[in-house]
């Protein structure tokens, strides 16, 4: 047991942590500890300046981008990265499809996607769900039917996040109705400027934009554009999710808000409720970030270490449980949620303006990548065999 | 940072493993033990010396063995795997740190030589019971008065270190005689044994300087115990777990077994979740204290203590839930390690005790940084 970084690894935390507080814009890094929303432009910017430094994507193959890390510098770099309100690398991008390309895809597929998706000048979407398959994802009905040397795809794909911005979805298609229900799904990659392909905005409840649905009437996709082998989408799907779940714990941001909410709750903090609340929520994320530690020293390879889904069930209920102390912190202050910012706003305070729809927003947290009753079932089935 | 054990760590380990789990495996073993005086095994204890156990945490100048919180982590975690009742945690941890830390160079050597080699067991009275203990000295000799309650082993105990406030200021540490104190002594509701010590004029030895504050080394001495306390109890909780999934796949109500109910798998996983969670805090504070020291360490114990005390009430209460009514039983283990787990929380300052602590200096740091030098 050792309870320090060894000096090699804290040199790289300071080289990280010297690298995004100065290289990445403070305007852009000020928006993301604000809560404000980014537009796609920024997005892009700041991971070009990440890839330009080889930080977009350190976990891909070395060939492809990576570094090499081991996990403990996976971790220390994601947690510097969130600490100093840097967006984190599109997770389309650098945590799906960029790991199942290169675990799966043809060398053509490699070279003609992989540099362009690290750098993010292609913005990816991803397209599994549908209205009838969430968490039964493989009961998908959208369908690709061989025609030539291409496929015709017709259906419908709901929830995608941020697809007004997307240039490419990656998609879960049939392709063997007759099959068992996951033998018969395949991966196809999809232009989404492609005729009979539209994205129809979905407004949630915190009232902002940030999910879609995408419709596909008779849409030609080019039979090159299927990722590994017909009929093995299933085996790439669940690849793609059990990564999703590795870099979900928002340890770094969360931590980060909590700090900040300290800050912003001025004289509220002498109430020995809120101090209460406020400890009680540090200890756990505590617990959290070390057992963040200790699973990425005990991951082997490639393979997620089975108690990841401890850190999706336990970072997005933390995310959530601090997101609630800031809405109550901001009390009726909250309610102004609708007052434009500058001087014909509100003169109450941003963050507190900002906390309801926040709070709103994060409840999806516990639902998305997995939610918290699938990664249950996870760890019940497969840590506990039940 | 490495929450891994070295070799070293883990043929430790399996020995303890392979000591207590002969003799407690059998739970109903451990139950006539328990029903017997002291409440537990002279023999295991007198197994456990020549092992080395007893005088692990100790420098090997004083008879001990010269190991640190780790290695005591490994012991308590086995301990709590088999609730076994031999007095490691009160006469080993707590009452031996606290001679560690205050006693002078001999009497470090004459007092934990025999604790290490189980000639004699050791019980820290620190909670005052109905009259607080006092010290007077009269031409330097030392006496002591006022009740200790309750203190744990303190029947069975051949020597009691004791605190008491000092005619001046601060508390100072003294070693008293067994049968020089009058004792009652009694069953806790975990079958372990404590015991009501009052001291009337009691001739005491003081540890270290006569005279001079032992706060710090008391404060040691707790912190020390509160790091194995936190160890077995995550033994316990290990067991718990694998004890309430195992039943979870056996039993059958409804013709099919519990483990086809998600609302059991689910809770059953969340009491994986609170192990995990507890695990990584345990393990961390247990590297504060080894690599810092007990004075540096103060909050880290806190913090590991106040996890502790949520995850052990939530899987104890899961576990005697998700099993009905058997674990109500006696004879059962799982109720047992429930009630272990509880006096394991009290013993030590709960989780509420931890938590005013830690609000209090909430404002004090800023975000919390376990990596930081
Ligand atoms: C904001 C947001 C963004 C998203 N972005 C994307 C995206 O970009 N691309 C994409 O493809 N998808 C996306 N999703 C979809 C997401 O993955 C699904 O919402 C999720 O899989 C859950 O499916 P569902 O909403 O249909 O709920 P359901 O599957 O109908 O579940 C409803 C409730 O029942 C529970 N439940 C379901 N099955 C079980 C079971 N077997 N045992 C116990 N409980 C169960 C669920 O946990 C949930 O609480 C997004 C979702 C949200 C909310």
């Amino acid at each position: 047991m050792r309870l320090e970084l060894t000096a090699e690894d804290q040199a790289f935390r300071e080289e990280m942590r010297t690298f995004f507080t100065t290289e990445v814009p403070q305007e852009l890094r000020d928006a993301v500890i604000e809560g404000r929303e980014l537009g796609r432009a920024e997005f892009v910017q700041s991971q070009q300046i990440l890839n330009a430094a080889g930080l977009a994507v350190p976990h891909w193959p070395e060939e492809w981008g990576g570094r090499g890390w081991s996990e403990l510098r996976r971790h220390i770099w994601l947690e510097e990265l969130q600490r100093a309100g840097v967006p984190a690398p599109l997770a389309f991008n650098a945590n799906m499809i960029g790991p199942v390309l290169a675990q799966f895809a043809s060398q053509e597929m490699k070279e003609r996607f992989l540099p362009t998706t690290a750098n993010l000048d292609i913005w990816w979407s991803q397209g599994f769900s549908e209205p009838d398959a969430g968490s039964d994802l493989a009961s998908l009905r959208t369908t690709a039917v061989r025609d030539g040397d291409g496929w015709v795809v017709n259906g419908q794909k709901t929830w995608t996040t941020l697809g007004q911005y997307g240039d490419w979805i990656f998609t879960l298609v049939r392709t063997d109705p007759q099959a068992k229900k996951q033998a018969g799904i395949s991966m196809l990659l999809i232009d989404m400027t492609s005729p009979g392909l539209e994205v129809r905005p979905i407004e949630l409840i915190d009232g902002g934009h940030e999910v879609n649905e995408v419709w596909f009437t008779d849409v030609r996709v080019p039979g090159e554009n299927l990722v590994g082998e017909l009929n093995q989408g299933w085996t790439m799907a669940k690849f793609l999710l059990g990564n999703e779940r590795v870099g979900v714990a928002p340890v770094g941001t969360v931590k980060r808000v909590l700090a900040r909410a300290k800050e912003l709750a001025g004289p509220q903090l002498e109430d020995p409720l809120v101090r209460a609340r406020v400890a009680e929520l540090e200890n756990e994320l505590l617990a959290l970030e070390l057992t963040a530690i200790r699973v990425a020293a005990h991951s082997a390879g490639a393979e997620p270490h089975p108690a990841s889904s401890v850190l999706k069930l336990k970072g997005t209920e933390l995310q959530q449980a601090v997101s609630e102390l800031v809405l109550d912190l901001a009390g009726p202050a909250s309610l102004a949620s609708g007052a434009p910012d500058g001087p014909d706003g509100s003169d109450l305070p941003a963050w507190a303006r900002r906390s309801a729809p926040t709070y709103l927003n994060l409840r999806k947290a516990s639902i998305y990548g997995g939610s918290n009753e699938i990664q249950r079932q996870i760890i019940a089935r497969t840590i506990l065999g039940l | 940072m490495d929450f891994t054990y070295d070799d070293e760590q883990v043929a430790l380990r399996e020995a303890v493993r392979g000591l207590v789990g002969k003799a407690y495996s059998d739970f109903e073993q451990r139950r006539r033990t328990v029903a017997e005086e002291p409440g537990w095994s002279e023999e295991v204890w007198a197994r456990l010396a020549e092992m080395g156990i007893l005088g692990l945490p100790f420098a090997e100048e004083d008879g001990g063995v010269g190991a640190g919180p780790a290695e005591v982590g490994i012991v308590a975690h086995e301990l709590g795997r088999v609730l076994a009742p031999e007095p490691f945690l009160a006469s080993v941890v707590l009452a031996g740190t606290a001679v560690a830390e205050a006693g002078t160079p001999q009497q470090r050597a004459e007092v934990l030589g025999p604790l290490a080699a189980g000639e004699r067991v050791l019980a820290l009275a620190y909670a005052d019971g109905a009259t607080p203990v006092t010290a007077s000295e009269q031409a330097g000799a030392w006496t002591l008065s006022g009740t200790k309650e309750p203190v744990l082993h303190g029947a069975r105990a051949d020597l009691l270190v004791v605190s008491a406030a000092l005619p001046g200021a601060g508390s100072g540490l003294f070693l008293v005689q067994g049968d020089a104190a009058a004792r009652t002594g009694y069953r806790t509701y975990d079958g372990a044994r404590a015991a009501r010590v009052v001291l009337d004029g009691t001739a005491a030895v003081p540890l270290g300087e006569p005279g001079a504050d032992q706060s710090a080394a008391l404060a040691a001495a707790l912190d020390t115990g509160r790091v194995a306390a936190c160890h077995e109890a995550l033994g316990a909780m290990s067991v718990a777990l694998a004890a309430t999934t195992a039943y979870l796949k056996s039993r059958k109500q409804f013709g099919v077994p519990l483990s086809t109910f998600q609302s059991l798998t689910f809770r059953a996983a969340d009491m994986y979740v609170s192990l995990e969670l507890a695990t990584s805090i345990a393990s961390w504070a247990t590297m504060v204290l080894a690599e810092r020291g007990p004075a540096a360490a103060t909050e880290a114990v806190s913090r590991a203590a106040l996890q502790v005390s949520r995850s052990g009430r939530h899987v104890g209460q899961e576990a005697v839930q998700l099993h009905g009514g058997i674990a109500m039983t006696a004879e059962y283990l799982v109720g047992n390690l429930t009630a272990h787990l509880t006096a394991l929380d009290h013993l030590l300052g709960d989780g509420h005790h931890h938590l005013r602590g830690l609000a209090a200096a909430v404002d004090g740091h800023g975000a919390l940084d376990p990596l930081a030098r």
